[in-house]
């Protein structure tokens, strides 16, 4: 049996400074649920094709199944948790999101916000076309996608100040 | 939790290279979209791993004094497509790399990786086929450049040596200068999804755009690896920008496409597409270049 390998891992974890033993065969996912308890971040597929474990990494979005906990090492992450106000404030996605009842299950939703708010920080304007391109790496088997693109657009429409 | 026997982390190339001799046994592990998925397949399962994502050197492009293009192999798919000199003289691979999976995806896999693995529907690898890429391998006695045909072996087997590593992807400017590209992915999504067949079309025309000077043309999955059509080529440098010549380039590639049927599609249909391919993105070239037709 081969010896169990574990290395200590320092990141940022929406906002914090943090540090933690894992197990090198650990997935970035299994770290910030089961050392983080930030359980915004599911496990669905984990083959890296549903986008429900999704999360920013230093702003860029990652399936953080098919990451392995040890790369997180001096990395920026933000999940779903770390959006909401200091009084547990809802951000304007997850208010768009439950205003454009783009949320039915909910499981695919934290990943889904979170490729949202990589859209809307970039500050540009996209069109529905780029926006459905932007969204294509998460599965949705509850809402069939156009609430969720609303949600999206108006919120980017809103930021812009360009409001329907 | 991942079926690893053991994890290495190099830091540098040379630590890659050291790391990869003191574990023959091992797979390299770039930023793990094929090799975890493998893993958790069962394929890989109990494998050792030696991780390369963490040697930022090998990340970013820029370009030589000589003008080659330098796209270092662990440069993601996403930071290809966004970069300025990819825009400016290289655009076909960054619309290429950006139909890959998903936006997840592209930001997590790399060229190095695409090409690494040897598979013939690797959505970089036909433009780089159609470009004359040059791989640039690392390896114990140093560094070994080749030509992106020869690095293919069959399919799943590139041409690694033992302690080497994929350190760079270049483009001599003999290679890009003056050409316009275009790649089509036919697929049946418009993500995550695997081509069925893709088509990469380059030329450069004679000043007056009257004649094509040169074309080159490259598939995925019109047989175990990559290919160039040379039939296809021959029958179109020389030849005048016409409707004639892009039909008889078209329906060159026959005489070298070689797919098979799968359970994505068969024989029969991806040969009607490669010839349908080759038309549409040789005459969208032709347009991008300043040809009329």
């Amino acid at each position: 049996m081969q010896e169990k390998q574990y290395k200590c891992v320092h990141c940022r974890i929406n906002g914090k400074e943090v540090e933690t033993v894992v197990d090198v065969r650990a997935s970035l996912t299994d770290m910030l649920r089961n050392d983080y308890r930030l359980t915004s971040v599911k496990k669905g597929c984990e083959v890296g094709e549903c986008g429900a474990c999704n999360v920013l990494i230093n702003g860029e979005c990652f399936n953080s199944c098919i990451y392995l906990a040890v790369w997180a090492e001096g990395k920026d992450i933000l999940t779903l948790e770390g959006l909401l106000g200091p009084n547990g404030e809802l951000s304007d996605i997850q208010q768009a999101f439950v205003d454009e009842t783009a949320v039915q299950c909910g499981f695919c939703t934290p990943g889904f916000i979170m490729t949202a708010y990589e859209i809307l920080e970039s500050g540009k304007e996209y069109t529905e076309d780029e926006l459905r391109k932007l969204l294509s790496g998460h599965i949705c088997r509850c809402t069939g996608y156009e609430n969720i693109l609303k949600a999206v657009k108006k919120t980017m429409l809103k930021r812009l100040g360009k409001e329907e | 939790m991942y079926d690893i026997k053991a994890l290495y982390e190099a830091t540098s190339v040379p630590d890659a290279i050291q790391l990869l001799l003191d574990h023959p046994d091992a797979i390299i592990i770039a930023g793990g979209s094929d090799v975890l998925i493998k893993m958790r397949e069962g394929k890989l399962a109990g494998s050792t791993l030696v991780s390369i994502y963490g040697i930022d050197g090998m990340r970013g492009i820029h370009m030589e004094d000589d003008g080659t293009i330098c796209i270092g192999s662990l440069t993601s798919f996403s930071h290809i497509t966004k970069d300025p000199v990819i825009q400016k003289y290289f655009h076909v691979l960054g619309e290429a790399v950006d139909m890959v999976g998903g936006p997840q995806i592209r930001n997590i896999g790399t060229i190095g990786g695409n090409t690494c693995n040897g598979v013939t529907s690797a959505d970089s690898a036909s433009t780089l086929f159609a470009w004359d890429a040059v791989i640039e391998l690392t390896g114990p006695d140093g560094v070994r450049r080749l030509p992106i045909q020869d690095f293919y072996i069959s399919a799943g087997k590139v041409d690694l040596k033992p302690g080497e590593i994929q350190t760079s992807i270049r483009i001599p400017k003999a290679s890009w200068e003056g050409y316009e590209g275009n790649y089509i992915k036919y697929a049946m999504r418009n993500a995550m999804d695997i081509a069925t067949t893709g088509c990469s079309v380059n030329v450069k025309l004679s000043d007056d755009k009257s004649t094509i000077d040169d074309v080159r043309i490259a598939f995925g999955v019109a047989g175990p690896i990559p290919m160039r059509s040379p039939s296809a080529e021959a029958a179109a440098k020389g030849r005048n920008v016409s409707s004639e010549t892009v039909e008889a380039f078209s329906q060159a590639v026959l005489e070298d496409v070689k797919p098979r049927t799968s359970w994505r599609a068969t024989k029969e249909f991806r040969e009607h597409i490669a010839v349908v391919l080759a038309r549409r993105a040789l005459t969208e070239s032709i347009r991008l270049s300043g040809g009329e037709l």
